[in-house]
């Protein structure tokens, strides 16, 4: 391979014009993976709060609930996120009203990252829904009527009976959820967030030596990754409902 | 499978030692070209107009019109006229490493020579010459980079105009806000919207996206050069034969006038209606690299 | 920006659309057909009694699925024409990294379908004297795969989806024809919308069908 490696293009330290050495890149694939960590995380809570209201209500018997809860799943899982991302960053603020429009595009602190934190989320709830929806249909009828029957109002069943044993149960599907939220915040780089890939492709652009940077941010994802598995393994031991399989990972 | 991960990994690690074989007489390139049969031709699918696709589905453009006269030449040095060509689209995140991984023989985009990325491959003499300049909306009052004072500015990722940007930004003292963008017609978009007030990028590009626009009366190019950008056919490094084969090329074309022809094709007015004259810089440039035999 | 909303590009480029769209559904169906193949070995293989088989077929899954998908095909686009020698179509080496990608994750669905086997079917098996093979072959997989059609189906769609990733290498499936045509003639607004509606068209009737073979299954 006719490529000339040079590691110190992101360990140098000190500025040299005759080597690769502009600036010390290392620490723009430290601040990338800051903002990562930041979008999935940020993204996450929206991804999970939202995506258990949508989830619960496509369990309710209210048929306007229903219908627009799925009517949400539909429209979120169906369209690229690619896609979404573009639409939520140029098109949506144009359906506001003139100031509101303005405020999303220039008033707002940091309008990209939201921007980004707010697709993503909202993507993600979709998916979140549909597993806190299988996780709620996987519990036995019984205990919605046995809740019922000791006099729980609607909300309370969900909260008491049937919301905590879900979850205990998707745990496997929502860390698959959660690494996807992760990884997909790669996305994020096409509205101009300045996560992890991004910062690796600009450190191409600068120094053509992309190869390097493109490891480190390989080595990154799969180390994260790696942990929150093991975790997420440990929790799923400990918190596992005896006499219930929980759902397998998609 | 296993295996190939193995042999994949032991390959990464010899190339971080290994510099390639080459013919000590010849041309590593020419003779694989030769033993393919074929010429890789690395092209940019929307670099208006220099390398893009036309309504047929083929690149077309300025830098491609030199890398077939290229081609040509490389047909009659290895003697071998009915060479195929195939025409591989890159991209500015793709195009360094399908030439280190020997995909692409040659690229015919629009890429910026300078001596950092001649650290990782060669390029033929500069074709193309253009700078950082600002796109705004008519009637927003930017003239130079110092009104852009408190104001919006997209960039696009890493290129050398955001180099360039920061660089008087900080020298000058001036606050300007940043909005990153993905690609070029994504911050004219920005522009566009008023999510920023300018985009600075070359002026070649600024025109481009100007002459495309829905109505580009409402649009205005201005401001000094912020940075020199001399646009080169990149090749791959260390084959000095195949690239001397490229430069003999060009100086002929410069000297008999052929250059400034083809220049005059696509840029005055270009078939996009761009509308750049060849300037004095250029002009001279082309009169500097025009080398004797 | 809706006022001059342009509907000529969109009719004039709909010819280079379809070629676009033409290499989508190419790359998703072979990559179904490689992936499902691929990972009904390894999910063989992960539940095979051989420990090391077992091992190495679970790694395999654990790495690719910590991996970013757009970080795949880009290491594959650069390796795979290094490991042959030559250089590969940009097509062949993005098909294998869909292949070994979505691989993994058929094979965790597959596997979740072959454990969903009763206990009791694989011991009859036994008991009517097949082995091992033929055990699977003609007792566990076919149930297997009729429990898994609707999440294997669900899985083509996301990963229909997810071809248009192949962005990054600058092949040219349906969003990035659409993607040129927005950068060369400027028209972004109008091509990003005609993709959203197009994809979501097409996934919902995917949908759609999936939910009419659930039914027939769930009858029949």
């Amino acid at each position: 391979m006719n490529y000339n490696w040079d590691w110190s293009v992101l360990f140098c330290f000190v500025e040299d014009p005759v080597s690769s050495c502009t600036q010390p890149f290392f620490y723009w694939i430290v601040s990338g993976f800051g903002w990562t960590i930041s979008v999935a995380a940020a993204a996450w809570v929206i991804a999970f709060s939202l995506g258990s209201v949508i989830g619960v209500l496509r369990t309710v018997e209210n048929p306007y609930l229903r219908g627009f809860a799925t009517v949400y799943v539909t429209i979120f899982r169906n369209i690229p996120l690619l896609v979404q991302m573009f639409l939520w960053f140029f098109v949506f603020p144009e359906l506001l009203p003139d100031e509101a429009g303005k405020w999303v595009k220039r008033g707002m602190p940091l309008p990209e990252f939201w921007t980004a934190v707010v697709c993503l989320g909202t993507y993600t709830a979709s998916r979140v829904g549909e597993q806190v929806r299988a996780g709620i249909e996987a519990i036995t009828q019984g205990q919605r009527y046995a809740a019922m029957a000791m006099g729980l109002r609607p909300v309370q069943v969900y909260r008491y009976i049937l919301l905590p044993v879900s979850y205990r149960i998707i745990i496997p599907p929502l860390t698959s959820d959660f690494l996807g939220v992760f990884k997909n915040s790669s996305l994020a780089l096409t509205i101009g967030v300045l996560e992890l890939t991004a910062q690796t492709r600009q450190i191409e652009e600068y120094t053509f030596q992309g190869f390097e940077a493109f490891t480190a941010a390989t080595l990154l994802y799969i180390v994260v990754t790696a942990i929150v598995m093991a975790v997420m393994r440990v929790v799923e031991g400990r918190v596992v409902i005896p006499g219930m399989i929980s759902l397998g990972a998609k | 499978m296993f295996k190939r991960i193995l042999v994949a990994a032991t390959a990464v690690a010899a190339c971080l030692a290994v510099y390639p074989a080459q013919a000590q007489d010849g041309s590593y390139v020419m003779k694989r070209i030769k033993e393919r049969g074929v010429i890789n031709m690395g092209h940019r699918e929307a670099s208006v107009p220099f390398s893009y696709i036309g309504k047929d589905g083929k690149p077309i453009g300025y830098s491609v019109d030199i890398c077939l006269g290229f081609i040509d030449k490389i047909k009659e040095a290895i003697k071998m006229p009915d060479l195929k060509i195939k025409y591989v689209p890159v991209t500015s995140q793709t195009r360094i490493a399908l030439m280190a991984n020997g995909t692409i023989d040659l690229e015919c985009g629009s890429t910026t020579n300078n001596l950092t990325r001649q650290k990782q491959v060669d390029y033929l003499a500069v074709t193309f010459i253009t700078g950082t300049k600002l796109g705004s909306k008519k009637g927003s009052g930017i003239k130079e980079i110092e009104d852009m004072d408190g104001k919006v500015i997209a960039l696009s990722l890493g290129t050398t105009n955001e180099k360039a940007v920061k660089r008087v930004m900080k020298a000058k003292g001036i606050n300007i806000k940043i909005v990153s963008v993905k690609d070029h017609p994504q911050a004219w978009l920005a522009v566009a919207t008023d999510r920023a007030d300018a985009y600075a990028t070359d002026d070649v590009l600024l025109y481009g996206l100007m002459s495309k626009s829905k109505d580009p009366t409402k649009y205005q190019v201005t401001g000094r050069f912020l940075s020199y950008d001399p646009y080169g056919i990149m090749v791959p490094r260390n084959d000095s034969t195949y690239r001397r084969l490229g430069n003999v090329m060009l100086a002929d074309m410069m000297r008999d006038g052929r250059m400034l022809k083809l220049y005059k094709k696509w840029f005055d007015p270009g078939p996009t209606n761009i509308q750049m004259p060849a300037s004095a810089t250029l002009r001279k440039a082309f009169e500097i690299q025009a080398l004797p035999h | 920006m809706f006022e001059n909303f342009d509907f000529e590009i969109i009719v004039t480029s709909i010819p280079f659309l379809i070629e676009g769209m033409g290499l989508t559904l190419l790359l998703t169906v072979l990559a179904i057909v490689g992936g499902l193949a691929l990972g009904t070995v390894l999910a063989l293989c992960r539940l095979a009694p051989y420990r090391w088989l077992s091992l190495f077929a679970g790694s395999y899954v654990n790495f690719f699925r910590s991996m970013p998908l757009i970080l795949v095909i880009f290491w594959f686009y650069f390796l795979v024409p290094f490991i042959v020698g030559r250089p590969v179509g940009g097509f062949y080496s993005v098909l294998v990294a869909f292949i070994m990608f979505e691989a993994a994750y058929y094979c965790e669905i597959m596997r979740a379908g072959i454990q969903s086997v009763r206990q009791g079917q694989v011991h009859a098996g036994q008991a009517l004297g097949l082995t091992y093979r033929q055990n699977m072959r003609y007792i566990v997989l076919p149930q297997a795969f009729r429990a898994m059609i609707p999440i294997l189906l669900t899985q083509a769609i996301i990963l229909f989806q997810d071809t248009s990733l192949v962005y990054v290498v600058g092949l040219r499936d349906f969003l990035v024809a659409a993607d040129i045509v927005a950068n060369r003639d400027n028209r972004l607004m109008e091509m990003f919308l005609t993709v959203a509606l197009v994809y979501f068209v097409m996934c919902l009737a995917g949908q759609l069908g999936i939910r009419k073979i659930q039914k027939k299954f769930a009858t029949g």
